[in-house]
């Protein structure tokens, strides 16, 4: 039976760590609140972007643009990997990084035994976990986005990527991120920022052309293209920082409940090693006065 | 006439308004009532937004203008 003194310091070290747990998930749900919302206002922004490009989008084919549409022979890659910059979220992290890698073996393996294959991480663990890998190159030069997320700050980070790639220094540009569903729930995303993908006709073309275009329809595009890829980027951002919070907040939450189980288990031990002790003295008192009677 | 000036962090501007002077592509122009639809360019520049309650002033560093039906909207 464990001795009394260790299990009393057993239990008021779990139940300061259930304390801390407790903590982390309430700032992680004000958190979450806070990111949900910044996800809500962006909305209607990319929705309008939407709809105008889908009324520029008969013009989208003219030489100008083809530069951001023309597939080219992929000899370098660049990855984007939007990770958070703190732990304790689960397998929030391990997940998107196992992603990447896997993206990368399957994808572009050859690229990746040329040393092609730049990653560009956004969010300190992503770096940490791709720096290891001495076959990947890594720019960091946005490693710390998350400490100042603004849509700014990403616009200037798409905007650099975006010139990156029309001087030629890769040929195709990939994003892997969180992507928020619920709360509790993330989806593992894997898209392709450059070149990119024409959107599908569906069809419904409603454009009655009715506008007046300044100053033209590829003028116009040129703006939109760029403005949308950033706009892209900035939601895979503010999705990722989302999902971070609800993975920290659904971890720290099962943390707690373990902490909770553990606590009542140390408990019974506590007292069951208590009432032991109390027999063993009783016992010995007794054994004791009799010893005296005789 | 019904503005919206939308920004990716937030909605910077909703509600009537009488007139919206705008720093396009092409040189500041203004909208008023019944203007013809438009998709323009937007330049850095400021807005001057033109409503019942008096004036107001927006800066952006360039965007996008749409309208059509007296809905005006400015993504920047």
């Amino acid at each position: 039976m464990a001795n009394l003194k260790e299990v009393r310091i057993r239990i008021k070290s779990v139940s300061s760590t259930q304390q801390i747990t407790k903590a982390m998930k309430l700032v992680s749900a004000t958190k979450l609140r806070k990111a949900q919302g910044a996800i809500v206002q962006m909305r209607p922004y990319a929705n309008k972007l939407k709809s105008i490009m889908q009324n520029l989008s008969d013009s989208i084919d003219s030489p100008e643009l083809a530069v951001y549409f023309n597939e080219r022979d992929v000899k370098n890659v660049l990855m984007i990997v939007v990770t958070s910059d703190r732990g304790l979220c689960g397998a929030f992290n391990a997940n998107v990084c196992k992603l990447g890698k896997l993206t990368i073996q399957e994808q572009y393996s050859s690229c990746y035994e040329n040393g092609n294959i730049t990653v560009l991480p956004i969010g300190k663990k992503g770096f940490e976990f791709f720096n290891k890998d001495k076959n990947l190159k890594l720019d960091t030069s946005y490693r710390e986005l998350f400490q100042n997320l603004t849509s700014e700050n990403v616009f200037e980070a798409g905007d650099k990527i975006m010139e990156m790639y029309r001087e030629g220094k890769y040929d195709k540009v990939v994003i892997v991120y969180n992507q928020f569903k619920n709360a509790a729930t993330q989806i593992l995303t894997n898209e392709q920022l450059l070149p990119v993908t024409k959107p599908t006709e569906t069809g419904v073309v409603t454009t009655k052309n009715e506008y007046i275009f300044e100053p033209s329809k590829t003028d116009l595009l040129s703006d939109l293209i760029p403005r949308s890829l950033k706009t892209q980027l900035y939601k895979a951002c503010i999705d990722s920082f989302a999902s971070e919070h609800g993975a920290r907040m659904v971890a720290m939450e099962k943390a707690t409940e373990n902490a909770g189980e553990l606590l009542k288990t140390l408990r019974l031990q506590y007292n069951q090693a208590r009432q032991a002790a109390i027999t063993t003295e009783l016992s010995e008192i007794v054994g004791g006065a009799a010893a005296m009677g005789n | 006439m019904q503005l919206d000036i939308l920004t990716p962090d937030k909605v910077l501007y909703s509600g009537e308004v009488t007139g919206v002077k705008l720093p396009g592509a092409k040189g500041s122009f203004e909208i008023l009532n019944n203007h013809a639809p438009i998709v323009s360019k937007l330049n850095a520049g400021s807005i001057r937004v033109r409503s019942k309650e008096g004036d107001q002033s927006f800066e952006i560093k360039g965007g996008v203008v749409e309208l059509i039906n007296n809905k005006i909207t400015v993504l920047a």
